[in-house]
């Protein structure tokens, strides 16, 4: 893969640009609608296991299973960041520059999905965001939304779980995001701020780099932005569809409804609790939270825990550490959490 | 020429730096390379999105890890 983007950096012409494009979305299409039928013919025609035995099932779903999350993911990422390369954190900024609270953010919340934003870059955008006078809450709103509402939680949920589960997540997501943002914002903990955020000074334009780019351009950010991700990602991948099969395979039907049902009132704040120091991303986790979920899980537990790991992880609060008093940084923890937790009641109770 | 990296120390900011130094070493030219790590002082680029390139006090390059070859046409 990376021989394949050391090559396009040499102009192409436009129309092998999107020949290129169209021939790799019908390999793409292709691979997809044949994955289910290859591995039955492979696994249970040709070498001749069980489809109702557990080792059967469980070894159709850990390869099912581990192409259909690479290809959607292949496919998603590459789609979404070309989409986002559009978009930038200094746009984002500019049109956060002035809102008032409340409206503000809404679109911070809205905005943290649609631009390309990596929790690395969280202290320097917090930092610009704050020096250019964006509100606390507001910049909270879309710190908050930029991981949680993430394209690779959202391809996984709708692979594993179908479109419904996957958009409730956003929506929830976005809810979680504005009003804890809000909530922040009307707390008016500014002074709970480190102190050299406020004297930042901005010397020159702010740069904003995505309006030069040409189709070929972002194309290459695409597939590098695929690369990137799969190569940070398989090992939990792997490991999460492989316990995810075990469980699918060996786990009886209604175990965890007998221990964590929609009936029990602990079972959100315990996923949550769990899922706030878990360091992993949405690959590493959804694929087993399936097995659970397919297991009698309740499907609120399920989002709530799925939440906590992507929103509030430790290596980002050791971030943001550097721009928030701990106490602010507890707040910004509590508030969250105190969010999932509620997200993830109402779930249970309507779905 | 003064090239500075942006970025707190993070596997891309690394690669960034070690692709700056040999795209520079390609084209001949004399340069030195400058790590900053301070947030306040990355912040104060108007950089909001790590790593970032910047090339005699211009940005050239945030948030993301070119080529080496990108990098030469960006260095010529």
């Amino acid at each position: 893969m990376t021989a394949d983007v050391e090559t396009t950096t040499e102009t192409r012409s436009p129309w092998k640009l999107w020949a290129g494009a169209g021939t790799a979305m019908l390999v793409w299409l292709a691979l997809y609608r044949l994955n289910r039928g290859f591995w039955e013919w492979l696994l249970f025609d040709t070498f001749g296991l069980d489809p109702d035995s557990h080792g059967g099932g469980a070894v159709e779903f850990f390869f099912y299973d581990t192409v259909k999350i690479a290809l959607l993911l292949t496919g998603i990422i590459f789609a979404v960041t070309v989409l986002r390369s559009f978009m930038s954190v200094e746009r984002t900024r500019a049109l956060l520059g002035g809102r008032r609270e409340g409206v503000g953010n809404v679109a911070a919340a809205g905005l943290g999905v649609a631009t390309p934003f990596c929790s690395c870059s969280a202290v320097p955008a917090f930092i610009g965001f704050l020096a250019a006078g964006v509100p606390l809450g507001i910049t909270m709103s879309f710190l908050i939304a930029s991981p949680m509402v993430n394209e690779v939680a959202i391809v996984l949920l709708y692979g594993l779980f179908g479109w419904r589960v996957a958009a409730l997540y956003v929506g929830a997501g976005l809810i979680v995001a504005i009003a804890a943002g809000w909530v922040i914002g009307r707390l008016h903990l500014e002074s709970w701020v480190e102190p050299f955020v406020f004297e930042t000074t901005m010397r020159g334009q702010p740069v904003d780099l995505s309006i030069h780019l040409s189709w070929s351009d972002r194309f290459t950010i695409g597939r590098e932005e695929v690369a990137s991700i799969i190569k940070k990602i398989w090992p939990y991948l792997l490991v999460g569809i492989g316990v995810g099969a075990l469980v699918h395979g060996w786990v009886p039907e209604d175990f965890f409804v007998r221990y964590a049902g929609p009936e029990n009132p602990v079972a959100v704040p315990v996923a949550v609790g769990l899922g706030v120091p878990l360091y992993s991303n949405a690959a590493g986790v959804l694929p087993l939270v399936e097995a659970l979920h397919a297991k009698g899980l309740a499907m609120g537990t399920v989002l709530a825990f799925m939440m906590s790991v992507v929103a509030l992880s430790l290596p980002e609060m050791i971030l943001l550490r550097r721009v928030l008093k701990p106490r602010l940084l507890a707040v910004f923890v509590g508030v969250v959490a105190t969010g999932i937790v509620v997200v993830g009641f109402v779930f249970n109770l309507v779905l | 020429m003064n090239i500075k990296v942006l970025g707190s120390g993070c596997t891309n900011c690394h690669t960034l730096e070690q692709r700056a130094v040999a795209a520079a070493d390609l084209l001949g030219l004399d340069v030195v390379v400058e790590k900053v790590t301070d947030y306040g002082e990355i912040a104060s680029y108007g950089v909001m999105s790590t790593p970032a390139l910047v090339v005699d006090d211009q940005v050239v390059l945030a948030g993301r890890v070119p080529t080496v070859a990108e990098l030469q046409k960006m260095l010529a």
